[in-house]
């Protein structure tokens, strides 16, 4: 589902922040990565959206060489990729429904069915009952149920997270966890960038450990690995 | 498209009006001053060369014939020149009428001693009336080469002096229209920058969702677009009114002028003003927004 062959990136100062990275995600898993800050895993989830080309190696993600993608066939690319991030990045100006609702009329799909489709994923997540409310009306837990219902009401057959729980306080968190290990059992491969410790221990999924830009372990069962 | 999609994208351009609307009624404000500008130059310049050209139209060209030549060539000779494209009126004066005219501005009651002998006998003649004075000089040469002219009398000074005011007032104007579109230009990309750093999360947000350039852009453009328009209507409403007070209030204070000054009707400068206006406006409402999200969009 998600290849990366001997990909490096360098920007145009210091280090690269990915140096010869090779690594083979399937269908259908849950992945951690974690590490510490500048480990390279926010430039590996850039790559995987191609909001930034790799130095050298090559990316496949759901079968297509991302860095081969032109411009304007980025839109339809990234539609395969539902993405949470630390900070929600809800529209403010815009209820729960319409942002939800965005994403569907982004692709273009009929009005009746966005009417069918939000109201089911937003009582997937839990937040049927608050539909109207605004984002800055909501805690932050819930805006990340807004972000998640959105990033998966077009059915995309990966979910990227970026420290989804980054945010949130434990309780929340695990509450966003529990929903991301359900939507994967739903056959979505998800791909989580977290700092949790406790989370990561406790959910013994596969975690891959970067440091400095290159993977320093990858562990089926994994667990969350101190400073090196 | 489909139409769920175009009316989403109209509506979001009119909610994003709403949404920011301060950024709005100051880019609206930017355009109706930038056309107010140009359209109180438009309607001096315009009524400026109507008033030349009007001046032109008065400037006639005289043509002598050969002692005794018979009225068939004379009558000829008029159907030669109104066929001229330069020209754009003729009007035979008969020796009489010279006469008479000259008795009445020059002789007044002395002209009783010349009894009924007219001295202009040989002064029948054609006033030739111009399109352009600037065609004067070619015509002359033609009158000239004609068989059974005598002689043309013009007046070169006038030719030379309008032609050139028309000129200067046409490049002049040419100039200052062109600054002041480029300062209008200047401050909407300026204030649509501000409006548009503000949304840049917003854009970055749909990019990632998937959003087409297309469908991140529309709501945007139909903004500027929307915005252009208004920004463009209130000058004109303005100007409409205003117009019509300045030519009255003009032509009762200078009623000696009254016959110089032969300004255009609303109307008339409105045919090119609306339509100018309407374009400019929203001609820099799209182009501001869509350049200006171009910039942003590259996610």
């Amino acid at each position: 589902m998600i290849t990366l062959d001997h990909v490096s990136k360098s920007y145009s100062t210091g280090a690269p922040a990915l140096n010869d990275v090779s690594l083979n995600i399937e269908q259908g898993e849950f992945v951690f990565i974690v590490g510490d800050s500048g480990s390279g895993k926010s430039t590996m989830i850039k790559l995987l959206l191609r909001e930034l080309l790799p130095t050298s190696g090559n990316i496949t993600v759901n079968g297509v060489n991302v860095a081969a993608l032109k411009h304007r066939q980025i839109p339809k690319f990234r539609r395969n990729i539902g993405v949470v991030f630390q900070d929600f990045r809800l529209l403010k100006d815009r209820n729960v429904y319409e942002n939800v609702a965005f994403a569907q009329r982004v692709v273009q799909t009929p009005t009746k069915e966005i009417r069918r489709n939000v109201p089911a994923i937003l009582s997937t997540v839990g937040l049927a009952g608050k539909y109207k409310a605004r984002p800055r009306q909501l805690s932050g837990g819930e805006q990340q149920r807004v972000a998640l219902a959105r990033a998966l009401v077009n059915k995309p057959p990966i979910l990227l997270a970026d420290e989804p729980t980054g945010n949130l306080d434990p309780k929340n968190s695990w509450e966003i966890m529990k929903l991301l290990e359900e939507i994967n059992e739903a056959g979505t491969t998800v791909l989580v960038v977290t700092h949790n410790r406790e989370i990561v221990n406790a959910m013994k999924k596969r975690v891959i450990t970067m440091n400095k830009g290159v993977i320093i372990s990858d562990e089926k069962e994994g667990s969350y690995i101190d400073e090196i | 498209m489909r139409f769920s999609t175009f009316f989403y994208t109209l509506k979001q351009g009119v909610i994003n009006i709403f949404r920011n609307k301060w950024y709005s009624l100051a880019s609206m404000a930017t355009i109706s001053a930038c056309l107010l500008m140009f359209g109180v130059f438009y309607s001096v310049v315009a009524n400026f060369q109507h008033i030349v050209k009007s001046a032109q139209e008065g400037v006639a060209v005289t043509v002598f014939f050969d002692e005794g030549l018979s009225q068939e060539r004379i009558a000829e000779i008029g159907t030669m020149i109104e066929k001229r494209a330069e020209v754009s009126k003729v009007n035979y004066v008969s020796a009489e009428e010279a006469w008479n005219g000259f008795k009445e501005e020059y002789l007044g009651e002395y002209a009783d001693g010349f009894g009924d002998d007219n001295p202009l006998a040989d002064s029948a003649n054609y006033e030739v009336y111009l399109n352009d004075v600037a065609m004067q000089g070619t015509l002359v040469s033609y009158l000239e080469s004609i068989d059974g002219v005598r002689e043309v009398h013009q007046s070169e000074v006038t030719a030379t002096t309008l032609t050139g005011v028309n000129k200067l007032v046409a490049y002049s104007s040419a100039g200052i229209i062109i600054i002041l579109l480029a300062v209008s230009i200047f401050l909407i990309s300026n204030t649509v920058n501000i409006g548009i750093s503000v949304r840049k999360e917003e854009i970055n947000i749909m990019k990632y969702i998937g959003a087409t350039d297309y469908f991140v852009r529309s709501p945007f453009v139909v903004e500027g677009m929307i915005i252009g328009f208004v920004g463009a209507a209130v000058p004109l409403g303005l100007l409409y009114f205003l117009y019509q007070t300045v030519i009255d209030y003009i032509s009762s204070r200078f009623s000696v002028l009254s016959e110089l000054l032969k300004f255009l009707t609303v109307e008339q400068v409105f045919t090119v003003l609306l339509p100018v206006s309407l374009i400019i406006g929203i001609g820099i409402g799209f182009i501001g927004s869509f350049t200006t999200v171009r910039k942003h969009i590259r996610v």
